[in-house]
């Protein structure tokens, strides 16, 4: 647990250093202690771009993006007493998928683009939960998780019909690389406006994280220790669904994070959320700011952090669990 | 009471049936392949760049747009093009027109333009198989133009058209060739997308008109294929010379975008923005719209040494492929926007 946040900063340093751009190790340091301080770190105007403009926000969107999915993962898996949610269970990265593709298909800009991916993914949950709230004959977590998948799909189908409609030359590449996700176009301005509700989104479930423990009990059990069950749940809801829909905005789907990270954080330190989410926040962080390094550095060209994330992720889980004994 | 027995006794004659009935249906569809195309009244383009073409030999043959086209587009196109419904596209898959239209439509014809490989040619052969129309698949890469006007004018009854036209293309063509010898090589990348970070490697049918007039794309560093995306670390690891876009929204900003500034082409203002109306000049779509294009680009990297004069060779074209004569206005709105 104390070694994860060294290792954290380590990988982020790497990322710095590594890229297209060769930049010398030295340069790297110039250019953030001269930013930072105000001085001309006396290099070329390319690389202070490179490292300040292009890198520095790659590294910093991978951090966050990455703590968020996780976060979120971590928190959605602890109250849906189930291991195999993800954070866009409830429809969140479709709502967010189709915003991007309406956004792409009517030209729009690429900050309304991402606007539009932001304002669809809370959206779609809300509608979701607006639904489940009206259903009460059903077990309400089975009906929100229900509303969320016939959401998904719903909205899928929408955007599947824009990706028909749209040009085949110009606006069908656009979107089929948003869908499969990545950082490589992330720019200061994307972090500046994702990050505070990154962390707005994250206020609630460090403040709630005991009873997000109670929350995983079933509801009958948390009633009696005194909780109002319903409103801790829907707080855990608009918190993830705020970090999840302000991450995928700005880089695109990447699955695979939100579900596995936590498990991981699992298998270190256990299933207790007041450790699971400190945990989660930096595995999350560390493991796609190392993947999306690899993804722009591996091949001649980048490689979709998507493909990455599943490629490293799955078998890494694989081996944790074979080698654990760690009680879940 | 069906037995076992009876059931598979039937089973066999049902399946024995069906073979017989394929291969007499195969053997229409190779007789309607083999039918001579006399005057073809109803074409049906299967995309955009066949589209462009059936257009350009023979506008009164086209049945419909595969897609829609923008409003300024249509304007240009003017009556009776403009009014022409969209009727969809046929790819596979994603194809937006149902083989039930295609039949309905009464068509002579079923026209595609592209790479000619095994999936596609395939895939033709199907929809030969299930309709019974007459499907033919061109092979369209921008060197390739001359060939395609001389075989789709053929094949679409207008011979002598497709005849006129291949020549100008291959006087327009044959020019740039000639010109590649005479050219500083120029590294260019091709931006695409809203953020210019898409762009085509070596041999994307999507960037070639860069690599036809003897630029150096320099996407083709990174290997060979289709579309791909990048990040801006990657421009300006490759420092391009000069940048060409087709984006409009891109092309509105990256002048002004401090990221971009440290792009050698950017700081010296070497960034190329083509004509769009009302088809793309380097791509979008990859069709015959592309011989002006190349002959614009190749103009541009030359410079004033080119001695070409844009305004006449695009009044030209227009006249010639598209039927359309353009103001002076409108000329003006055309090359003005290709800055």
């Amino acid at each position: 647990m104390a070694l994860a946040p060294l290792l954290l900063a380590g990988i982020a340093l790497l990322a710095l250093g590594l890229g297209k751009y060769a930049v010398a190790p030295g340069d790297v340091v110039r250019v953030i202690i001269g930013r930072l301080t105000g001085h001309n770190p006396g290099v070329p105007e390319a690389i202070t771009t490179v490292i300040w403009n292009i890198r520095l926000p790659r590294v910093l969107a991978g951090l966050f993006v990455g703590a968020a999915l996780a976060a979120a993962g971590a928190a959605y898996q602890a109250m849906f007493r189930n291991p195999l949610v993800s954070p866009d269970i409830l429809g969140v990265s479709a709502g967010a998928a189709l915003g991007a593709l309406l956004g792409i298909f009517l030209h729009w800009p690429v900050p309304a683009v991402q606007g539009l991916a932001f304002g669809g993914g809370l959206l779609a949950v809300s509608l979701v939960t607006l639904i489940a709230g009206r259903v009460r004959r059903h077990d309400p977590v089975l009906v929100l998780v229900l509303s969320g998948v016939a959401m998904a799909a719903l909205l899928g189908a929408a955007t599947s019909l824009l990706k028909i409609l749209a040009d085949p030359y110009t606006q069908l590449p656009t979107m089929t690389y948003w869908l499969l996700g990545g950082l490589s176009s992330v720019t200061r301005v994307d972090v500046h406006s994702a990050v505070p509700a990154i962390a707005i989104g994250l206020v609630p479930l460090v403040l709630l994280r005991w009873r997000i423990n109670v929350l995983s009990l079933p509801d009958e059990e948390a009633l009696a220790l005194g909780m109002d069950v319903r409103r801790v749940r829907w707080v855990v809801v608009a918190a993830a669904t705020l970090m999840t829909a302000a991450a995928v905005s700005i880089s695109g789907t990447i699955g695979w994070v939100g579900l596995v990270v936590p498990h991981v954080a699992r298998l270190l330190v256990g299933p207790d959320f007041r450790r699971l989410l400190p945990m989660s926040l930096m595995l999350g962080a560390g493991f796609i700011v190392g993947a999306d390094t690899l993804a722009r550095t591996a091949a001649p060209l980048e490689i979709p952090l998507g493909i990455l994330t599943a490629v490293i992720g799955a078998p890494f889980l694989l081996w944790l669990l074979a080698r654990s004994r760690r009680a879940w | 009471m069906i037995t076992r027995r009876t059931f598979l006794a039937s089973l066999a004659v049902v399946t024995v049936l069906a073979s017989r009935a394929r291969t007499m249906r195969a053997a229409a569809a190779r007789d309607g392949r083999a039918r001579p195309a006399l005057r073809s009244r109803r074409v049906f383009a299967a995309g955009p760049p066949a589209a462009v073409l059936v257009y350009v030999l023979a506008p009164d043959a086209l049945v419909g747009w595969p897609s829609r086209l923008d409003d300024e587009s249509l304007a240009l196109l003017g009556r009776p093009a403009a009014d022409l419904p969209v009727v969809g596209r046929l790819a596979g898959r994603g194809s937006t027109v149902s083989l039930e239209t295609l039949v309905q439509l009464k068509l002579d014809l079923v026209l595609d333009v592209g790479d000619v490989d095994p999936t596609y040619t395939s895939m033709a052969e199907r929809v030969r198989a299930q309709t019974g129309l007459h499907y033919e698949l061109l092979a369209g890469r921008l060197g390739e133009s001359a060939a395609l006007l001389r075989q789709a004018g053929v094949l679409l009854g207008v011979p002598d058209r497709g005849a006129t036209l291949a020549q100008s293309s291959e006087r327009l063509l044959a020019d740039i060739i000639r010109g590649r010898a005479g050219r500083a090589v120029r590294r260019v990348y091709f931006a695409r997308g809203a953020d210019g970070l898409e762009t085509g490697l070596h041999g994307s049918i999507n960037t070639e008109v860069v690599e036809f007039v003897g630029a150096q794309n320099v996407a083709s560093f990174a290997g060979t294929g289709g579309l791909t995306r990048i990040s801006l670390e990657q421009v300006l690891a490759w420092n391009p010379d000069v940048i060409v876009t087709q984006a409009g929204t891109f092309a509105k900003t990256v002048l002004s975008d401090p990221l971009w500034r440290s792009v050698a082409a950017v700081r010296a203002r070497r960034v190329l923005v083509a004509p769009v109306a009302p088809f793309g000049w380097l791509d979008d779509p990859p069709g015959v719209n592309r011989i002006i294009g190349a002959r614009w680009l190749a103009a541009q990297l030359d410079g004033d040494r080119a001695g070409v004069d844009m305004r006449s060779d695009a009044r030209a074209f227009y006249d010639q492929f598209y039927g359309i004569r353009l103001t002076e206005t409108q000329l003006d709105h055309l090359l003005g926007s290709a800055s």
